[in-house]
C-alpha cells in the first residue's frame, strides 16, 4: 500500500477531531518545547560562562588557599594560607610571569549618605587592570602608592555606581564602607552580567586598606598570575608551585596548601557542571514526553475503537495485518510529528523570549532540535505500536458487526 | 470446474465457554455465472456461510476450493489477497467509509492491490452503476439507495470473481430496492457470479437460483425459472 495514500488517511482522522489532536499533541507539544529550551538555556549558559572566563585574560594561572575541591574547583573557605607576599614573590622570581593580581573579597555595606547597597567588595593591587583584563572607564584605579600608604579610596563597578550616585558625579565623594570612609577616585567599565552574576556589582579598595583598616587580616584570597603565553603555562605553574611550597615550609610529605587552576582547568569545571544542569533539565523534558507518548497511545486506543467498523471494511476489500498496523502506526507518529514540530517553534520562541524577559542567554543547538525531533518521532512509534496491533488483529467479521 | 465448492462445512462457535454450532455439514457447488440467492431464518446459518465464502471467516471443519484451490489452509495474508482480487462484498449498512469521498470509496479496494490508475478505473466503475455525477459526494450527502450503489461500484471495480451481497437491499425503500435489483440482473447478465442473502422472498425471486438454510444446513437448492409469481419458502 502506497504511503503517500496512507499519509493522507492518517492526516484525514487528524484532521477530522482538531481538538482531541491538538489536545493528543499537547504533551508532545510540551515535551518537546521544554527540551528545546531547556537544552537553549543550558548551552547558552555554558557559552557565557566559556566567554566570561575568557573574558577573564587568557594566559592566566588562579592559585587559590586551600586544597579542597568541589568538582574541580577549589572551596577556599577560610583558608589563611596566601599572602600579598606570596604574590610579590611570584611577580620577582617565578619565569615568564608578567603580572600578578592578589586578591580577597568580602560582602560589605556601602554607604553614601542616605545610598546604601550591600555589595561585593573587592580588596586588589594595582595590577588588577592589566591581569584581569577589566579597566576603569573614568578617573583612575589603585595606585602603587595608594597601597604603600594604605589609601582609604575606592574605584567602583557601574551597578554600585549607578545605585549611590543616581544623578551625581561619583569622583570625588565620599563613600563608608563598613564605618571607614573612603573616596571615590575612579569608575570601572561595564562588564556586563554575563551567566548569573552581575560583574558590576563590586567597589575596589587597595588591599593593603582593606587588609588592615577593613577586615583585620593579613591574607588574600587569590592570586591570579598572567603568564607571557600559553606555551610557558606549565613551566610557570610547576614553577610557582615550588616556590609557594618553599615559602609555605612544606616538607615533601606535606600536601599543598593551594591550588593552582588555569583557565582551562576552570572553564572545564564549568563546562562539567553546565553540562550536568543540561542533562538534568533535560531528562526532565524527556519524561514529560514520555507522559505525551501515554496520551497517544491513549487516544490511539479510543480511536482504534471508534473506527473498528471502519478497520473491517478495510480488511473486507483486501487490507492485510499490515496494511492496518502501518495505517494506525504513521497515524500516531503523524500526531507526535506534528507535535514535535509545533514543540520546536514553541521551544524556539520560548528561547527567545526568555533572553528577552530574564536575560539570559540561550542558545538553540541543532542537535538539541534533532534529539527532540527524533525522540518525538521515536515516541510516536513506541506508543502507537500497541494500538496499531490491536487494530491490525481484529477479526473482519467482530469489526464489521461493530457499530 | 465449479469456481466455488463447499464440502460438509462446519462453522462452530464458542460463546462463553459454550459450543454453538451454526452450520452443521454445507456442501454447495456455485459455478462460474450463476446468479444464487440464499434465504433462511435468522440464526440458520446463511450469514456464517457468506462469511465463510468471503474468506472472513474460516470453517471449523470442512474443506471449502475456491477455483480449484482449497482455502482452508491459507495464510492471513493470502486471503486478504483473495477478499482483495477475487471477492466484492455488498453489505445491509453499506460500509462506506465516512468522511471520504464515493470516488475514494471506490478506489480502497485499489489502494490494497497497488494499482495505479485508481482514480479513471473507479469513474469507470461508478459510471457503470450510474454514479459518475456523484463522485466527489460523501456518503452522508447521498441516499441509501445512492450509497448502495458505491458499494457496488466498490465490489466490482476489481473485476472480482465474485460479488457477495448480504441483505443489499434490507435498509432500502421498495424504489431504492428495486434500482439495486436491476443493477445486480445486469451485473448477472454480462456474466458476473453472484450470491445474495435475503429475507425477502421477492427479492430473491430476481436470482436463477434458490438455495434455502435452516438450522445450519441447506433444506433446499433448486433453481429458479425467470420470474416466478411466488417463491416458497419462509422469510423470517
Amino acid at each position: 500500500m502506497n504511503l503517500a495514500v496512507t499519509v493522507r488517511i492518517a492526516w484525514r482522522a487528524i484532521v477530522a477531531n482538531p481538538l482531541r489532536s491538538l489536545l493528543t499533541m499537547l504533551g508532545v507539544i510540551i515535551g518537546v518545547g521544554a527540551v528545546v529550551a531547556m537544552v537553549a538555556i543550558g548551552q547558552g549558559a555554558r557559552q557565557a560562562i566559556t566567554e566570561q572566563v575568557e573574558s577573564l585574560g587568557s594566559n592566566l594561572l588562579t592559585v587559590f588557599a586551600g586544597t579542597q575541591q568541589f568538582g574541580g574547583i577549589a572551596t577556599t573557605g577560610q583558608v589563611r594560607t596566601l599572602t600579598l607576599e606570596d604574590a610579590e614573590a611570584i611577580q620577582e622570581e617565578v619565569p615568564n610571569v608578567t603580572g600578578v593580581s592578589a586578591e580577597l573579597q568580602r560582602p560589605a555595606q556601602v554607604v553614601f549618605r542616605e545610598q546604601n547597597v550591600y555589595t561585593q567588595v573587592s580588596a586588589v593591587t594595582p595590577q588588577f587592570p592589566a591581569v584581569r583584563n577589566f579597566h576603569p572607564a573614568a578617573g583612575s584605579f589603585i595606585s602603587d602608592a595608594d597601597m604603600r600608604r594604605r589609601a582609604k579610596v575606592a574605584v567602583l563597578g557601574q551597578t554600585v555606581a549607578g545605585e549611590l550616585f543616581p544623578d551625581t558625579d561619583p569622583l570625588g565623594q565620599q563613600i563608608k564602607i563598613r564605618g571607614v570612609t573612603f573616596t571615590v577616585i575612579g569608575v570601572m567599565e561595564p562588564k556586563g552580567a554575563t551567566g548569573f552574576f552581575d560583574r558590576d556589582d563590586v567597589v575596589f579598595v587597595p588591599l593593603t586598606t582593606a587588609q588592615r583598616r577593613l577586615f583585620g587580616i593579613d591574607y588574600v584570597r587569590t592570586i591570579y598570575v598572567q603568564v607571557t603565553s600559553p606555551d610557558a603555562m606549565p613551566d610557570a605553574q610547576t614553577g610557582l608551585g615550588d616556590l609557594l611550597r618553599q615559602r609555605h615550609r612544606l616538607g615533601p610529605t606535606r600536601d599543598d596548601d593551594f591550588s593552582v587552576r588555569s583557565q582551562a582547568d576552570v572553564l572545564q569545571a564549568f563546562t562539567g557542571v553546565s553540562r550536568t544542569m543540561t542533562l538534568l533539565l533535560g531528562g526532565i523534558a524527556a519524561v514529560s514526553l514520555i507522559v505525551g507518548g501515554i496520551g497517544i497511545m491513549n487516544i490511539m486506543l479510543v480511536s482504534v475503537t471508534e473506527r473498528t467498523r471502519e478497520i473491517g471494511i478495510r480488511k473486507a476489500v483486501g487490507a492485510r495485518m499490515r496494511d492496518i498496523l502501518v495505517q494506525f502506526l504513521i497515524e500516531s507518529v503523524a500526531l507526535s510529528v506534528s507535535g514535535g514540530i509545533v514543540g520546536i517553534l514553541l521551544g524556539v520562541v520560548g528561547s527567545r523570549l526568555i533572553t528577552r524577559l530574564a536575560g539570559w542567554a540561550t542558545l538553540i543547538s541543532p542537535q538539541a532540535v534533532l534529539l527532540a525531533f527524533s525522540f518525538a518521532v521515536a515516541v510516536g512509534v513506541f506508543f502507537g505500536l500497541y494500538p496499531a496491533q490491536r487494530a491490525a488483529r481484529l477479526d473482519p467479521i467482530e469489526a464489521l458487526r461493530h457499530e | 470446474m465449479p469456481l466455488i465448492e463447499l464440502e460438509n462445512v462446519e462453522k462452530v462457535y464458542q460463546m462463553d465457554g459454550l459450543e454453538v454450532p451454526a452450520l452443521r455439514g454445507v456442501t454447495l457447488t456455485i459455478d462460474p455465472g450463476e446468479f444464487v440467492a440464499i434465504m433462511g431464518p435468522s440464526g440458520s446459518g446463511k450469514s456464517t456461510c457468506m462469511n465463510i465464502l468471503g474468506c472472513l471467516d474460516r470453517p471449523t471443519a470442512g474443506t471449502y476450493r475456491l477455483e480449484g484451490v482449497d482455502v482452508t489452509t491459507l495464510h492471513d495474508t493470502a486471503l486478504a489477497r483473495l477478499r482483495n482480487r477475487r471477492f466484492g462484498f455488498v453489505f445491509q449498512s453499506y460500509n462506506l467509509l465516512p468522511r471520504t469521498p464515493a470516488v475514494e470509496n471506490v478506489e480502497l479496494p485499489m489502494v490494497y492491490a497497488g494499482v495505479t490508475d485508481r482514480r479513471p478505473r473507479a469513474l469507470a466503475a461508478l459510471d457503470a452503476v450510474g454514479l459518475r455525477a456523484r463522485a466527489r459526494h460523501l456518503p452522508t450527502q447521498l441516499s441509501g439507495g445512492e450509497q448502495q450503489r458505491v458499494t457496488f461500484a466498490r465490489a466490482i471495480v476489481m473485476s472480482p470473481a465474485i460479488v457477495l451481497a448480504d441483505e443489499p437491499t434490507g435498509n432500502l425503500d421498495s424504489t431504492a430496492a428495486g434500482e439495486i435489483m436491476s443493477l445486480m440482473e445486469r451485473l448477472s447478465h454480462q456474466g458476473m457470479t453472484i450470491v445474495l442473502v435475503t429475507h425477502d422472498a421477492e427479492i430473491a425471486a430476481h436470482a436463477r437460483r434458490l438455495v434455502q438454510f435452516r438450522d445450519g444446513r441447506i433444506v433446499r437448492d433448486e433453481p429458479l425459472r425467470r420470474r416466478p409469481e411466488r417463491v416458497g419458502g419462509p422469510a423470517g
